[in-house]
């Protein structure tokens, strides 16, 4: 249960930035690829931001889906989890998305 | 404090050098006797607004602007991880990362590995567990430096950890760093710590199908040593099986089968770390 320290990874960065100023909206990017879960960090964000000017935020989280490039057949292909197998057979696989784990913006209130 | 599995963040962290005359049970990560230079990597650059004299960060925002961060949520940890890794190359110092669950044999791996190549080349290891000085003091009985983290109710070493242990170890220039992580197959991979490698440890007894069910770890790992080889007679483990799971997971992960027990397969160990020192020791071209 990795998503508590992302949750206080995420306050810090942002509280660097806003401050003191209460954040009312927070946006997020986490892939699907990423191995954090986005139930689970919102729950710890909820717990984490009790008592910092995050509290009560509002978490939009987007989740790109995951995508691969076969190094072989020079294919690209969605995936939906790290078990990365080209349909040609090649397991020489590049993730090209969905291990995102970014703040985009917050919006002070 | 999550709730929901007790994990925690950095103030019941403690960092012990098991060899200390007295123990200070709240020695916190946080202590500035740092043996190397603060060349923060962070930016100092807060685009904030400057409110009445005396406001701090964000006193001056309006409702409803929308700060854009663009950044990754990682990165004060990737920051003190490269840190880590500058620190480590500096000094000709390779450090390995070793994950495994709890009970995959890392230990035990690391007490024989220490014992083995220790007259060869100068190591030391830093120990990671919730609680106890058990696995520290295991490593100390056989003579090498070693620093054990207890991450209290945290489930992983980070890069701010280790900065605090490698300052307590002072690794010798051009020596072996062992990072042995807490046991969990989750949530260490998420984490740069600064290492040179990241080395996942399977024993049979867990079970062929483990790397497509934690395919995060697997996916990390440069290396995978399949551990308790002796057992195999005693275990239904599939080796193809295996190999064809980690192969899927990680297309560039070596994997080496080992028994920490019996000695089995640990020339090929040796041989790995030793291509590993060679390699990132020679001179840039």
């Amino acid at each position: 249960m990795h998503e508590l320290s992302i949750a206080e990874s995420v306050i810090d960065a942002v509280t660097a930035r806003t401050g003191t100023a209460n954040v009312k909206t927070l946006r997020l990017e986490i892939g699907q690829l990423s191995g954090v879960v986005s139930g689970a960090l919102r729950f710890c964000f909820e717990l984490a931001a009790e008592d910092t000017p995050l509290a009560g935020a509002m978490l939009e989280i987007s989740e790109p889906v995951g995508e691969a490039h076969c190094r072989t057949c020079d294919r690209d292909f969605g995936v939906s989890d790290l078990v990365l197998l080209c349909s040609c057979g090649s397991a020489d696989v590049a993730v090209t998305s969905g291990q995102e784990l970014r703040i985009l913006s917050a919006e002070v209130c | 404090m999550c709730l929901t599995c007790g994990c925690s963040d950095q103030e019941n962290v403690r960092v012990i050098d098991p060899s200390a005359t007295s123990v200070d049970p709240h020695d916190h990560l946080h202590e500035h006797d740092h043996p190397h230079s603060h060349d923060h990597p962070h930016k100092h650059d807060h685009p904030h607004e400057h409110g009445p004299a005396g406001a701090g960060i964000g006193a001056g925002l309006e409702p409803g602007t929308v700060i854009t961060l663009e950044e990754k949520i990682l990165a004060k940890n990737d920051s003190l991880a490269r840190r880590n890794r500058d620190w480590l190359a500096s000094r000709g110092i390779h450090a390995v990362n070793l994950m495994s669950s709890p009970g995959a044999g890392k230990t035990t791996l690391l007490e024989r590995t220490v014992r083995e190549l220790g007259s060869e080349l100068a190591v030391s290891v830093v120990e990671g567990d919730q609680e106890t000085t058990l696995d520290a003091d295991r490593i100390t009985a056989t003579g090498a430096p070693v620093i054990q983290v207890n991450t209290g109710s945290g489930c992983h070493l980070d890069a701010e950890m280790l900065d605090n242990a490698l300052r307590k170890l002072e690794p010798a220039p051009d020596s072996l760093v062992f990072v042995e992580n807490v046991g969990n197959l989750v949530c260490p991979a998420l984490f740069d710590l600064g290492e040179s490698a990241k080395i996942v440890i399977m024993s049979v007894t867990e079970g062929a199908d483990k790397p497509l069910k934690y395919s995060t770890m697997f996916h990390t790992a440069s290396l995978v040593l399949l551990n308790k080889i002796d057992l195999l007679p005693y275990v239904d483990f599939d080796l193809d099986q295996f190999a064809d799971a980690v192969h899927r997971v990680s297309h560039h992960a070596r994997v080496l089968q080992v028994s920490a027990t019996t000695g089995d397969g640990l020339s090929d160990w040796y041989d790995w770390l030793r291509q590993l020192r060679a390699r990132e020791t020679a001179p840039a071209q």
